[in-house]
């Protein structure tokens, strides 16, 4: 610990603390653009200035470590004057364009300037115009507004692991620019709109739509993958504007995958906004509630339980899946499924089916073995923690499937599950790293086990754990991750198929393709090949006009994520709630009280007045639910199924990024980037 | 004057062969190896009773920047020669790297073998391409001769001479950012500390120097600390290469003795100011980056670190700029801030943003198209910028403003009113 004075106030810090932190832990703000608590120091911007008796120059605090002893002065008319020196300088060049800068309101410039800033400007001379840079769909940029604190530099090198963007020229010609042209290929680009400290990279999608003073705040979680990164969504009226990161230091820190941050405008279009039925003409038809709940009780009343199929999507919340599985546990409807991928594994113990390796904790792991996953695409903010783990030195990631670009080394191992065998059974140098590991994890992609072989592909990989001490005490290295933020939680709530003759997902539509299903309810589930659907009667409850939606017989609308409180549980398994930020759509409603209505009108009534009444019950019958923002261990206890590998190769986890649901298919933003983007990483990888 | 016999640098014109039969002949590579084997210890001390300062321009003491090196460990030493040479009106590492270039493998030899170094990088200004064929020849003919390389003069210590072209940048002589450069990055200043005694290139010890200050290393080393420090005033010692340039009628680099004065040394080695004594204007008197003295303080200036301070100037490099009363003052350090503008690395907002403002007002100040208040604003931006900076960079764009502003004010005054009146 190092003693040091700051403003007569002494303070202890641990050694290799900043004087910036040393200030801060004693409340005191020191002003700065290119120090950020997450990325290198790079001590160029000069406005965190501040006096250190006995040095004989003013010091950067952001770049000087404490020393004991040391005495240090913030608030002297010195200090004063050398931040308004920097300010002025900074200010020379800086369009005062405040007005029509979407920054204005949030931008750190700004802030300081009303601090440090003087009345008028010294300043006669022209000022320096850059040209603006292209960097895609997502990031809009103002270049002549740039202060060259580079910070976006160093994001795209430290934390996205996608050094894309470099300092050109020297002197006051100095750009920041793509180092190759086109738009940026990182999926966490869209941070660099938090990151830039003022206008110069802003939201495109966003540009010239609101102010920040005039947007509601809604703390949420994000449900575009299974990750749950924490969110904000700000909305003015009844629309989103935009959405950004919340800080969560366990799961996102404070960044957000761009999937995540724009797709929100696919929240607007496409929506089913009031019931639809399916007439003799083959079209669908707008009708009232009571006509499409009574059409629903009279189709599905008098079929056999055994011919109902039901299929809940990668965004439905627990608490819609909770109540739906009570209704159909009335009906004795055995054939469910929250799996619409297709997988069919052993889910009876909860350390089968997530991540049992808590994501903060993957900066404490030396050995990662990647099986049938790209975490990059998949789980971005997981690689993300990989990255950073891996750019710490000392990990080392091995890759069984495709070949892709994660942004950092790993030693491909091989294409199939085989491979797994080939590992126990020492085949492969990567056998030796993973014996010789302290604290390995072994992350199976939900991919991986949405195979013919999903049983197989579970049974090698528990071995593959057992075999190399992946479970130890307090530490357990094996991980599923899954990739629909449903997903976890239907699992937990056993929206599975139930007893011997429940068909899976693959039955089901197995089963409707022969025409042995007579009703297919769809929990907003619209992964799955609706071709294949034949002359069943198709009931489809969700926001989106998707694929479910284009072939259901009956469409019930519900709110989307924004627009209603649900519980989901992340990867990890933590449970986390969305806030409903804006209103449904017209005529939708929420999910529980349309299948409380349904159940009314099929004669079997549940007893739910709110969405209190059915989170008390989701919690008395699973009272882990109740627990939110806990994650707890799982016992590691035998699991699986018998069954075979195949030798064909994992496939390519999702193909596009930018497009993996109702949501992000109808988004406009996520359109521009597929079309952008995807032909120039193919190209790339094709080299 | 300096005497002869005490001459260091004997073939700065280049009268005698540069290669190693002819080094040799003038004493170097004389008895190293058992220089060498005196031990680290010995050489660092007779470096500090020498008293020895670094030649580049900061002056800081060379014996106690080798005391910094840590002691021996896992991670490898190095030393960094600096021959980026490259500040205006200063040419001296260039004389001695074309002239008598083993003089400065040798001194970075026995440098090399004080702070345990194994490994000597010389990074050498892009522009001095004779410069740097010479010197690769010297360094070949020296590994050839088996005077460095494995077991270096036979002493038993393992020496490694490496050269290492840039690539004409003025920052890459500022010894972080050469650094830098050196590691193959962009040439730009890093933040102190770390100090590179601690973490250099590669995030090792490293001691940077300048290719004067080694090459004077052998012949202090033979000669003594005490003959060296002999030389010149205390804390100003030995001998130093001075290079006059401008309105003089022999321009010269020489070798002189620390704290000889200002007009001795232009009259006795560069012929006098051109028309006369009477006819100086100002002298900038260490290179392009200190301020410059008007002709009734170069009467008295000392010529060594502290004698130019107290005259509130800096030896700097030992550049002589001479200016006779023909020259446009004002155009001069413009021409300079132009300079530095031009040089600046753009990492740090004071010099990036300042110094292009500072060279457009002393734009308009050559016109006289300015108030006389845009004086107190082009002062006040040279303050903005000296000593907030990362580098030095900042300093020395500032410094030959602040000179003119402080001894010309009343001739910049007179150019606007001059100005006002022809519109």
């Amino acid at each position: 610990m190092i003693k040091l004075t700051i403003n007569g106030m002494r303070v202890e810090v641990e050694e290799g603390t900043s004087v910036l932190q040393a200030c801060e832990k004693l409340g005191i703000e020191i002003p700065r653009f290119c120090y950020h608590d997450r990325l290198t120091v790079a001590g160029n911007c000069r406005m965190c200035l501040v006096e250190v008796d006995k040095a004989p120059k003013p010091v950067a605090s952001c770049a000087m470590p404490c020393s004991e002893g040391m005495v240090v002065h913030t608030d002297t008319p010195a200090v004063k004057q050398e931040r308004q020196g920097v300010m002025e300088l900074l200010l020379i060049n800086h369009p005062l364009d405040c007005p029509v800068c979407d920054q204005g309101g949030e931008c750190d410039l700004q802030d300081q300037a009303f601090a440090y800033g003087k009345d008028r400007c010294r300043c006669t001379e022209a000022r320096r115009l850059v040209s603006d840079k292209d960097l895609g769909p997502l990031i809009k940029t103002v270049m002549t507004r740039c202060i060259h604190c580079t910070r976006c530099i160093r994001f795209m090198d430290e934390i996205a692991g996608s050094p894309e963007l470099g300092g050109f020229h020297r002197g006051e010609k100095l750009e920041i620019a793509p180092l190759f042209e086109g738009p940026l290929h990182s999926e966490l680009s869209g941070n660099l709109v938090d990151v830039c400290p003022v206008g110069a990279l802003t939201s495109k999608p966003y540009a010239f739509r609101a102010r920040p003073w005039e947007l509601t705040k809604t703390e949420s979680i994000d449900v575009m993958d299974a990750v749950g990164s924490n969110i904000r969504v700000d909305s003015r009226g009844n629309e989103v504007m935009r959405i950004v990161p919340r800080l969560h230091e366990d799961i996102n820190e404070e960044w957000i995958g761009d999937k995540t941050r724009f797709a929100y405008d696919g929240l607007r279009l496409q929506r089913l906004d009031t019931p639809y039925l399916r007439g003799e003409d083959g079209h669908l038809h707008a009708a009232s509630w009571d006509e499409a709940l009574s059409t629903v009780a009279l189709r599905v009343k008098p079929v056999a339980p055994s011919r109902i199929g039901v299929i809940a999507g990668d965004q439905v919340d627990c608490e819609s899946m909770f109540v739906l599985g009570q209704l159909l546990d009335e009906m004795a409807v055995m054939s469910r499924d929250c799996r619409q991928d297709g997988a069919d594994y052993d889910v009876s113990v909860r350390a089968a089916y997530m991540m049992n390796t808590p994501i903060a904790d993957i900066k404490k792991a030396d050995v990662i073995l990647l099986v049938g996953v790209n975490p990059r695409h998949e789980a971005t903010m997981v690689n993300a923690r990989i990255y950073k783990r891996w750019r710490r030195g000392g990990l080392a990631v091995g890759m069984i499937g495709q070949a892709v670009d994660l942004g950092y080394a790993y030693d491909h191992i091989g294409y199939s599950p085989v491979v797994m065998r080939d590992l126990i059974e020492g085949k492969h140098d990567f056998a030796g790293t993973l014996k010789a590991a302290r604290n390995p994890m072994i992350i199976l992609g939900a991919g991986a086990l949405a195979r013919m072989d999903s049983c197989g592909v579970q049974a090698i990989a528990r071995d593959l754990a057992t075999h190399f001490g992946v479970i130890r005490d307090g530490w357990n290295g094996f991980n599923v991750l899954q990739n629909a933020a449903a997903r976890v939680g239907g699992l937990d709530l056993g929206f599975v198929p139930q007893g011997q003759y429940g068909m899976n997902t693959r039955s089901i539509l197995a089963a409707a393709q022969a025409g042995r299903l007579d009703v297919l309810y769809l929990l907003g589930a619209d992964e799955i090949d609706t071709a294949r659907l034949g002359k069943t009667f198709v009931i489809y409850q969700g926001h989106h006009g998707d694929k479910g939606a284009s072939r259901a017989d009956v469409i019930l609308p519900s709110p989307a994520w924004s627009e209603k409180d649900g519980t989901y549980v992340n990867v990890e398994g933590r449970v986390q709630r969305t806030r409903r930020a804006v209103s449904p759509p017209r005529e939708a409603r929420e999910d529980w009280a349309i299948l409380t209505a349904l159940s009314q009108s099929m004669g079997r009534p549940l007893p739910y007045k709110t969405l209190e009444d059915v989170r008390d019950a989701m919690i008395a019958k699973h009272p882990h639910l109740g627990k939110l923002d806990e994650v707890s261990a799982n016992p590691w206890v035998p699991f699986g199924c018998a069954g075979t590998l195949s030798l064909q190769a994992f496939g390519v986890t999702m193909p596009n990024y930018y497009m993996t649901d109702p949501i992000s298919r109808a988004s406009q933003t996520m359109a521009a980037c597929t079309a952008a983007i995807l032909p120039l990483v193919a190209a790339k990888e094709g080299q | 004057m300096l005497a002869d016999q005490d001459r260091i640098f004997t073939n700065l014109y280049g009268q005698a062969p540069w290669t190693l039969e002819g080094a040799r002949r003038r004493g170097v590579w004389d008895g190293t190896a058992a220089l060498i084997q005196k031990g680290s210890a010995w050489i660092i001390d007779e470096v500090k009773t020498s008293g020895l300062r670094g030649r580049g321009g900061a002056g800081f003491a060379t014996g106690l920047k080798w005391s910094f090196m840590p002691n021996p460990s896992d991670r490898p030493h190095y030393l960094v020669v600096n021959a980026d040479e490259s500040e205006p009106g200063t040419c001296k590492d260039r004389d001695i790297l074309r002239f008598d270039p083993h003089r400065l493998i040798e001194g970075a030899l026995l440098a090399a073998s004080a702070i345990h170094a194994h490994s000597v990088y010389i990074y050498i200004r892009g522009e001095f391409v004779r410069e740097a064929r010479h010197l690769q020849y010297a360094i070949d003919e020296a590994y050839n001769a088996g005077l460095i390389g494995r077991n270096a003069c036979g002493s038993g210590f393992d020496c490694d001479v490496v050269l290492h072209r840039g690539a004409g940048a003025y920052i890459c002589g500022e010894e972080s950012a050469l650094l830098e450069s050196l590691e193959g990055k962009k040439g730009q200043p890093r933040n102190k500390p770390p100090f590179p005694a601690n973490a250099g290139l590669y995030n090792c010890p490293t001691t940077v120097n300048n290719v004067e200050t080694i090459a004077s290393v052998g012949e202090i080393l033979r000669r003594g600390g005490a003959w060296y420090a002999g030389i010149g005033r205390p804390k100003n010692s030995g001998t130093k290469l001075f290079c006059i340039s401008g309105h003089v009628n022999t321009p010269c680099t020489v070798e002189e003795e620390m704290g000889i004065s200002l007009r001795e040394l232009i009259d006795k080695h560069a012929g006098g100011v051109r028309g006369g004594w009477f006819n100086l204007l100002a002298v900038i008197p260490g290179g392009s980056s200190v301020p410059l003295l008007p002709k009734h303080i170069c009467e008295t200036a000392i010529m060594d670190y502290d004698g130019l301070r107290d005259a509130g100037s800096a030896l700097g490099s030992a550049g002589v700029i001479v200016m006779d009363k023909s020259t446009d003052l004002i155009a001069a350090i413009a021409r300079l801030s132009h300079f530095y503008m031009h040089e600046s690395c753009g990492q740090c907002t004071p010099c990036r943003e300042g110094t292009g403002w500072v060279w457009r007002m002393m734009e308009r100040m050559v016109r006289g198209k300015a108030t006389t208040e845009e004086i107190d604003t082009l002062w006040d931006a040279t303050k903005e910028i000296e000593g907030r900076t990362i580098c030095a960079l900042g300093d020395a764009a500032a410094w030959p403003v602040q000179g003119l502003i402080r001894h010309f004010r009343p001739l910049m005054e007179a150019r606007m009113r001059d100005a006002g009146r022809s519109v």
